[in-house]
């Protein structure tokens, strides 16, 4: 119990007080998540969208496929990108590994299926509600994909989030391939587990209050600025 | 709300872009755990990095990850404490020597209350016998670390052997860090480098219970990945690097650091001959 008290106010001490340390810390991690997932989302939302309309031979494997790849064991997906990118592996001429790239591409990689599962799903209810009028008038593929792309941007939204929620919480991976590199590759997450090492658990606990608040925020911000929940269905 | 949560939002991105300058030189070094929780790499950094405008970036990993990332040519240069693998290393090709820095030593930590009578032993060999034959619960590396190897040559010579222990015997395969916090929780006995014992925060009851015997010296050597494995690394750099770990600033910091008044690391370089 002392623990949590002493570590919610080292959270509290932490933001007062602008802390350097953590500013540069929590700036890469949101650095880090939002580019991965800006990658994630131009992937998996017209993937979603095509799964959608698109009525092709390995449709249900692929739905199936990428429903369980949701469960995606983080700390397997490091270990190949680890393998790959190392200077002995196919990719290391790019010197790659131990930087933030390599932990983007990590979490591009576990958040796609997240995305790509959940945006399917409210695309196709929207789609069966569609799709006889979108059939009568006679519109293309890509019509149809922005059509449904655009008037679901609400659900959309929600699944963006959860990719956000997954990524920017996620230890396993990006520890392998990032090293939790003071200064180059350390991220809040990377920060808790060093701290939880060191014994230091209030200082650990105190990071992932401002983890958690951070999460929060990004969250509400979104959600205030696309006025959800206020104005009709959408 | 609107503008406040665009505020909000814009202060998100000022954030995320505030990048740090970097120096000039840029080289990776894989060190031990044990090595970075001692804190000693808090004071040695910065002084490296205004004296050689070096930014020496840390892979903390225990000496088998880091042996393997200096094989594999992920790191310019590697600083651990496990001397049959150093040497290993060297002879295999993938470091072009080694070159000793500096010892601390090695510590066991168990309960307060030390039910195995390990204070009372007499050397490294009999602690251990006394575990051995009280089997009070004892947490173990088991991560192919330096620490960990020599846990085990330590139980070797002791007339033990670790893979027929009972259910006492917790091998954790984590960090020093991880493995005492283990220990704190189960309240067993451990093998630590002093350092990282000294500079744990979450002791719970946990004590020092044995020290001092030689065998239990541990001595961290330093070296530099070949460029003729790997083109790409920056030997220069770890050459500058060695200068500077086994020069007179480097002994004056590394005997000077201190954790509540008890020196953790003696300085034993010897100059290029």
């Amino acid at each position: 119990m002392g623990d949590l008290w002493s570590g919610l106010l080292q959270a509290f001490w932490l933001v007062i007080t602008f802390d350097p340390e953590l500013v540069e810390i929590a700036g890469r991690s949101l650095r880090i998540t939002l580019t991965a997932l800006v990658i994630a989302s131009l992937i998996a939302l017209p993937l979603a969208a095509l799964l959608a309309v698109r009525r092709f031979r390995w449709r249900r494997t692929v739905i199936a496929l990428m429903n369980a790849l949701m469960g995606l064991p983080p700390v397997v997906v490091g270990l190949v990108v680890y393998v790959l990118l190392s200077r002995s592996g196919p990719f290391g001429v790019m010197g790659l590994l131990f930087t933030p790239t390599a932990m983007i591409i990590a979490q591009v990689i576990i958040i796609v299926p997240l995305i790509a599962s959940i945006a399917h799903q409210s695309l196709r209810e929207l789609w069966t509600e569609y799709h006889d009028l979108l059939i009568s008038i006679n519109v293309t593929q890509g019509q149809k994909i922005r059509t449904l792309l655009w008037d679901a941007r609400r659900a959309l939204l929600t699944a963006t989030l959860a990719g956000f929620g997954r990524a920017i919480g996620e230890v396993g991976a990006i520890m392998i391939v990032g090293g939790n590199i003071d200064h180059a590759t350390r991220v809040l997450t990377t920060a808790i587990a060093l701290e939880t090492g060191r014994g230091d658990f209030a200082l650990a606990l105190g990071l992932g209050f401002v983890l958690i608040a951070l999460a929060v925020t990004v969250n509400l911000a979104i959600h205030w600025l696309g006025r959800t929940e206020r104005e009709g269905r959408w | 709300m609107k503008q406040l949560m665009t505020l909000l939002l814009g202060a998100l991105v000022a954030i995320s872009l505030s990048g740090k300058a970097q120096a000039a030189d840029v080289m990776r070094m894989a060190v031990t755990t044990s090595f970075h929780n001692s804190g000693l790499a808090d004071i040695l950094l910065p002084q490296i990095a205004e004296d050689l405008d070096l930014d020496v970036q840390l892979l903390v990993v225990g000496t088998g990850q880091a042996l393997r990332l200096g094989r594999a040519g992920d790191v310019d240069a590697i600083l651990v404490h496990s001397r049959a693998a150093e040497e290993a290393f060297v002879a295999e090709g993938f470091g072009t020597h080694r070159r000793e820095i500096m010892y601390n030593d090695f510590v066991f930590v168990g309960p307060d209350t030390d039910p195995a009578g390990l204070r009372e032993a007499s050397s490294a060999a009999d602690a251990l016998a006394r575990i051995a034959a009280a089997e009070p619960a004892f947490v173990s590396r088991g991560d192919d670390s330096g620490t960990h190897k020599k846990e085990l040559s330590l139980w070797a010579e002791a007339g033990q052997d670790a893979a027929s222990f009972g259910r006492w015997y917790n091998a954790v395969g984590a960090g020093m860090g991880a493995a005492l916090n283990t220990a704190a929780g189960l309240n067993a006995y451990v093998l630590s480098d002093r350092a990282s014992w000294l500079n744990f925060g979450n002791k719970a009851d946990l004590a020092l219970v044995f020290a001092g015997d030689p065998v239990l010296f541990n001595q961290y050597a330093y070296l530099p990945v070949n460029p003729a494995k790997h083109a790409h690394v920056k030997h220069d750099l770890a050459l500058k690097l060695e200068g500077w770990l086994t020069s007179d600033t480097a002994k004056g910091l590394i005997n000077g650091y201190t954790i509540g008044g008890e020196t953790l690391f003696v300085f034993n370089a010897t100059p290029e001959g």
